[in-house]
């Protein structure tokens, strides 16, 4: 998680969103803006899970397909695809998601950090979970989730 | 520190910038042999108004470094001093300490002494200026001698501390200015000076301008205050015509018992030094005729001189604001100070006595006691009108190029969106939006030229380069410098700074010979490095040429044989060896110098350029030379594309690398391996690359007949032949950087947004082909280019 220290007597709120068919959420802090999906225009030489670069209103957006970059199934393509803005320090990013489902306010001490466990390639993409109303959630380390700079050059 | 003192601060450092300019083309000026008087006294002012920005500040280091330098100066503006090129050399390294100290002082950092001591030492050396009596001058109080009239100073009784001040024995150039047995008492001079003739008698000064001399006897009328007239604005008037001197004669000044507030008892006496003839500067004093006393008479030479060397005794200068000088002198002048508080309400005689001050302030602060000469010119500085200019925020510039940028996309939309609706040709629709496409464009370049500035200043940074790299060489160069008045975009002169300081550091350093391998091949011993810029077909070339040895092929060829970069049997045309030197790791020089060679070269230099969307290229001829050539678009926010369709992919195709389209047929194609085909274009062969293929959005395909191509052409001359499916249109698109959001992309330049909203990629043909041409050389993975 971002920094929680100003309101650690208060809850974090959270904005989930479904991906893959699974529960994840991002601190709503770091989020810009909801919108359609849109078409992507594609990246050359680009990893698999970068959809490309979309615009909006006049800046150059690139696209994460969000269920790729966590190893998830990916569905196919509908209308209903949302995009999540979300901002990652200096840079900003769209992430490709199936649905938003809700915004949650989660209390510090009922989120706990993820188990230890041999590593799959999700794992490192998650900061926290938390259980709400019996299901799972999944809170996302937003900074794991765009590649470096040089990854992805390479 | 407040905010609005932070802010004069920071424009006095704009202002230092502006200085440090002048003060450089200036040096430069008297470096090609003009001495000029004018020239002289632009370095002297330069200085000049830095030290004294700087003393307000209370930048000490700056104030004492810029005193000494300009103490030199003003011995060299003085004739006391002829400065050999050898001592130019001195004042330039004195110049570039002082933008040093500059820079220092803005950012809060110290210089220490020991680096501008020696240099001091040498100046004064040289120059024959010592230290310990300009440092007395220096703290010597301001000058603060009221004015008494020319002789008439009997005629105050009751300011009784003046003959003390008018004695200012500290300052060693005057001392016997008060003695002058003739000095000419303010009414023998008017008699004696002729009354205006019909053609002023001019005379030529040093500069080759015809300057008139004007006296001019100004004594208003109680109606002219009434009337609402202001005398300062007309001395202001006058300042603004030429070189002005400006006593005010304060002779009729009652006591304070006798004085009506309603009354106006000054009058001035002005010596004007104009370009103008007399009927200007009579038009200056048109509003109030008949309401003031008038006398304008052309003063001969003789008087001028006389009066000026006299000036610094009977010229007024009351520094301040009124209540600041009543602050200042309260012992020596009591009654003033009386006076002033009393007075300044009331309207008639205030602002006579406000406005003293205004137009002297300038020599007053000027004037720093050097000596009478020094004052003299040093009050030139104010008429010079400078070109009218805003300074504005590169922020607002940035903002207003941005909107301009979504104004180009909108106008695009519009005019795909109207396309559509299928609009008769002719429509009034259609003529409106051609004539706002014209206008878009317009703006678009105006907003463009707003960035753009002149060279020059990256062109002056350099010659410090030069001077520094070939002092610590031992090497004697000479940079000529030319087209430095073209205008680049500013983020082009700013990133350009790196690459081209380590070109002509390499010019110096590898380019050039020693002097002593120059004199043996019979070469002037003065190496030359030659920094041209011009427009060129809508981008800018840069040369940086020298006139040294020329690269050494067969050096350059084993070095690179022995590094391993390539083969020992490889064949190599000379351009390919030139390029060897653009490879990361390659270094010629035998032993390391302190300046360049550390293996961090040329390859810097190629990606800085190439990340500016620019390309280099070197020619050399041996034991003649090596000319850098870097060509750089104008701008880096628009370009010119075409707009190709490939694999159901928009891309945007930059137009000026596109040599010409055409459409393939059988017999232009020849199938040179299982995969790789060339173009037989106009005889020359080309390679064949299928663009969808090389960005991996599609398979190659079998056959590529009847496909279109664009025909690709690189700086140096090498050209491929790009596969494209379909040309769409030809159009203006607003460049979108794609590094700062997701990174660099390989042979693609930037992201652009087309008039459906879509985006599109902006390809780099040259990194393209090259991407290709290096992919085949090492087969399984591609180098990356971005770090």
């Amino acid at each position: 998680m971002t920094d929680n220290t100003k309101k650690s007597d208060t809850a974090t709120e959270l904005l989930s969103f479904l991906v893959g068919g699974q529960d994840y959420s991002v601190d709503i802090m770091s989020v810009r803006e909801i919108r359609g999906s849109a078409k992507a225009t594609s990246l050359p030489h680009a990893p698999p899970f970068v959809r490309g670069v979309i615009n909006l209103r006049g800046t150059v957006l690139p696209l994460i397909d969000l269920a790729a970059r966590l190893g998830l199934e990916t569905g196919q393509d509908t209308d209903r695809n949302v995009i999540i803005v979300v901002d990652l320090g200096e840079r900003t990013v769209g992430l490709m998601v199936d649905a938003v489902s809700d915004i949650l306010a989660i209390p510090e001490e009922d989120m706990q950090a993820p188990p230890d466990m041999a590593a799959d390639e999700t794992h490192n993409f998650v900061s926290a979970l938390t259980i709400v109303d019996g299901r799972m959630i999944r809170i996302l380390d937003l900074n794991a989730i765009m590649p470096d700079q040089n990854e992805e050059a390479a | 520190m407040s905010d609005p003192m932070e802010e004069i601060r920071a424009s006095y450092f704009v202002e230092c910038e502006e200085l440090l300019e002048s003060l450089q083309d200036g040096l430069q000026q008297m470096d090609d042999g003009h001495d000029d008087s004018e020239t002289i006294n632009v370095v002297f002012r330069a200085v000049h108004s830095i030290k004294g920005g700087a003393g307000a500040f209370g930048l000490d280091d700056l104030v004492k470094f810029a005193h000494r330098f300009e103490t030199a100066m003003d011995e060299v503006r003085a004739g006391r001093f002829v400065p050999d090129s050898a001592a130019i050399k001195l004042f330039f390294q004195c110049a570039d300490i002082l933008a040093d100290l500059v820079r220092a002082a803005r950012d809060d950092a110290v210089i220490p002494e020991s680096i501008t001591n020696p240099v001091l030492d040498t100046l004064d050396e040289m120059v024959g200026t010592s230290e310990e009596v300009e440092e007395e001058i220096e703290f010597a109080p301001m000058v603060l001698n009221l004015d008494l009239g020319g002789g008439g100073a009997s005629g105050l009784p009751d300011l009784p501390g003046l003959p003390a001040l008018s004695g200012l024995p500290d300052l060693p150039g005057l001392p016997d200015l008060p003695g002058l047995p003739d000095l000419p008492g303010l009414p023998e001079l008017d008699s004696a000076l002729p009354l205006p003739p019909a053609s002023p008698a001019g005379q030529t000064d040093n500069s080759g301008n015809q300057l008139n001399h004007f006296r001019i006897l100004f004594s208003p009328e109680n109606s002219l205050y009434s009337s609402g007239n202001e005398p300062l604005y007309l001395l202001r008037a006058l300042r603004d015509l030429g070189e002005i001197k400006v006593r005010c004669d304060t002779s009729t000044l009652p006591g304070l018992g006798d004085l009506n507030p309603e009354n106006g008892y000054l009058s001035w006496i002005i010596e004007l030094s104009t370009e103008e003839n007399q009927t200007t500067v009579r038009e200056v004093f048109e509003f109030v005729d008949g309401l003031c006393d008038l006398d304008i008479a052309t003063a001969d030479d003789t008087a001028l001189i006389a009066e000026n060397a006299v000036a610094p005794q009977p010229e007024l200068t009351v520094t301040a604001e009124p209540d600041t000088s009543a602050a200042r002198l309260p012992d020596l002048v009591p009654e003033i100070a009386d006076i002033l508080p009393d007075v300044t309400p009331e309207p008639e005689v205030a602002p006579a006595l406000d406005k003293e001050p205004e137009p002297m302030d300038t020599s007053t602060a000027e004037y720093d006691a050097q000596s009478a000469a020094g004052a003299q010119s040093s009050a030139k500085a104010t008429p010079t009108q400078p070109r009218a200019t805003v300074r504005v925020d590169l922020e607002r510039i940035d903002r207003l190029v941005n909107l301009v940028g979504e104004l180009v996309i909108n106008q695009a939309m519009l005019s795909q969106s109207v396309a559509e609706t299928s609009l008769p040709q002719n429509s009034p629709v259609q003529t409106g939006l051609e004539e706002f496409l014209q206008l878009t464009r317009d703006i678009q370049e105006s907003v463009m030229m707003i960035r753009a500035q002149p060279i020059k200043s990256l062109f002056q940074r350099m010659s410090r380069i030069v001077r520094e790299s070939s002092a610590m060489l031992g090497k004697d160069v000479r940079l000529f410098t030319d087209g430095e008045n073209t205008e680049v975009d500013k983020t082009v002169i700013e990133r350009l700074a790196d690459p081209l300081t380590h070109m002509i550091r390499n010019a110096v350093d590898h380019g050039l010979e020693s002097t002593a391998d120059r004199i043996a091949t019979g070469k002037e011993p003065v190496g030359h490095v030659t920094l041209t810029a011009n427009h060129r077909s809508g981008r800018i070339v840069i040369d940086v040429t020298d006139d040294g040895a020329g690269i050494n092929r067969e050096k350059v060829r084993q070095i690179a044989i022995n590094k391993e970069l390539i083969a020992a049997d490889a064949q190599l045309s000379d351009t390919d060896i030139d390029n060897l030197l653009f490879l990361p790791g390659f270094s010629t020089a035998d032993k390391v110098s302190n300046l360049s060679g550390r293996g961090v070269g040329m390859d810097v230099v190629k990606s800085a350029i190439l990340g500016l969307g620019g390309r280099i290229s070197i020619s050399s001829v041996e034991g003649k030379g090596t000319t850098f050539s870097i060509s750089l678009p104008l701008t880096l926010a628009v370009l010119d594309g075409m707009v190709v369709q490939v694999a159901g992919e928009t891309l945007v195709v930059p137009l000026n690398a596109i040599i010409e389209t055409l459409t393939l047929t059988e017999d232009d194609l020849r199938a040179l391996g299982p995969q790789t085909h060339v173009v037989q274009i106009r005889g020359g062969f080309d390679p064949l690359l299928d663009l969808g293929a090389e960005l991996g959005y599609r398979a190659p395909k079998d056959s590529y007949i009847g496909d279109i191509v664009l025909l690709i052409g690189q700086e140096d001359g090498k050209r491929a032949a790009l596969v494209v499916d379909a040309i769409e249109d030809q159009r203006q698109v607003v460049i979108k950087g794609l590094e700062a959001s997701y990174g660099r992309v390989a042979g693609i330049a930037a992201a652009t947004i087309l008039g459906d909203g879509q985006i599109a990629l902006i390809l780099d043909p040259v990194d393209l082909v090259s991407e290709a041409t290096g992919r085949t050389r090492v087969p399984p993975k591609h180098l990356s280019i971005a770090g």
